[in-house]
């Protein structure tokens, strides 16, 4: 196997000049299919022979679950690289995933909280799955806010990555706790094991919207890395030359 | 086409006010993760480019201002 593009990785200026390369096409393949899968699971998916319209949620609510999750999953193997390799770009993928994340998190119960409503007659219940999902919102903020508190980065860097390998024992809490214990919450609607319990008319515009979810959070997330290059690689020749270019507008 | 009309589309079955809740909400969301590093990259070629511009100033006028010592001391 070839390993020359890890070691590429630890060149911003290569990951910045790739990423400009990679971004238009995330972001439009991103927002298609965001567009097409709120389109086609809000006018044309049946609706729910229990829940009526209000499942239509699902196709909001699953994708930015899953991304709230599988960030910080994303975020933890950066963190594993930052503390091993002590690379750059896996501590700048840190410092840019957990706003992203902090955002997904809160849709993910915000949305929830609005389903529950008429389906379980509550907006909130203290059950496992919230829970532990409350708890990745704070770990995201403390991420966030740890960052911005320390201004030493190699400190910065250490200990956000340090927090977030602890945090990584939410994560399984969080997948398997609609099976571990009595809850309120339906079991996952995508597993790998299984067909999906809906007729493809439902599941099909569900899994565009995970997929498009992935799109847009990796192009925002290039977006937020090359602006995180741009502030740590300031002195050096290739980014005076940017800013040379690019400040004259 | 699952509803009969653009009003029932809207009322969704009574289920109008959760659905576009999340859906508004959800808009606003994406919209800000969104623009949110736009006008950061925005700020932060401000900032560093009156910086480069700064140092290109002082730069010169060190220049200048040691020719005009040594200028002094022939």
């Amino acid at each position: 196997m070839n390993w020359t593009w890890f070691y590429k990785l630890g060149s911003p200026k290569w990951f910045y000049e790739t990423a400009n390369k990679l971004l238009p096409w995330f972001l439009w393949a991103g927002l298609l299919m965001l567009i097409v899968g709120t389109v086609w699971g809000l006018v044309f998916a049946p609706e729910d022979y229990q829940q009526g319209n209000s499942f239509r949620i699902i196709y909001l609510h699953v994708p930015s679950a899953i991304l709230a999750q599988s960030c910080y999953m994303m975020m933890a193997v950066a963190a594993i690289i930052s503390l091993v390799w002590k690379m750059k770009l896996a501590d700048m993928f840190i410092a840019s995933a957990a706003p992203i994340g902090a955002a997904f998190t809160f849709l993910a119960l915000f949305t929830g909280a609005v389903w529950g409503k008429p389906t379980w007659g509550t907006w909130w219940v203290w059950d496992a799955r919230l829970t532990a999902m409350l708890v990745l919102l704070f770990l995201y903020f403390g991420v966030i806010a740890l960052r911005s508190a320390l201004e030493n980065i190699d400190l910065a860097s250490r200990a956000s990555a340090i927090l977030v390998l602890v945090g990584v024992v939410n994560i399984p809490i969080i997948k398997y706790s609609v099976e571990w214990w009595n809850t309120l919450h339906q079991p996952a609607t995508f597993t790998l094991t299984e067909k999906p319990a809906m007729p493809p008319e439902m599941w099909v515009p569900l899994l565009i919207m995970v997929v498009g979810m992935y799109c847009f959070f990796s192009a925002v997330a290039l977006m937020r890395i090359k602006n995180e290059i741009l502030l740590r690689e300031r002195r050096t020749k290739w980014v005076q030359v940017i800013i040379a270019e690019e400040g004259k507008h | 086409m699952n509803f009969e009309s653009f009003t029932e589309f809207l009322l969704m079955g009574g289920h109008g006010l959760y659905v576009w809740l999340s859906y508004g909400v959800g808009l606003f969301i994406i919209v800000l993760v969104y623009i949110q590093p736009i006008l950061a990259r925005r700020s932060i070629i401000q900032e560093l480019s009156q910086r480069q511009r700064r140092e290109a100033q002082n730069k010169a006028s060190n220049e200048v201002n040691a020719q005009e010592i040594t200028g002094g001391n022939e």
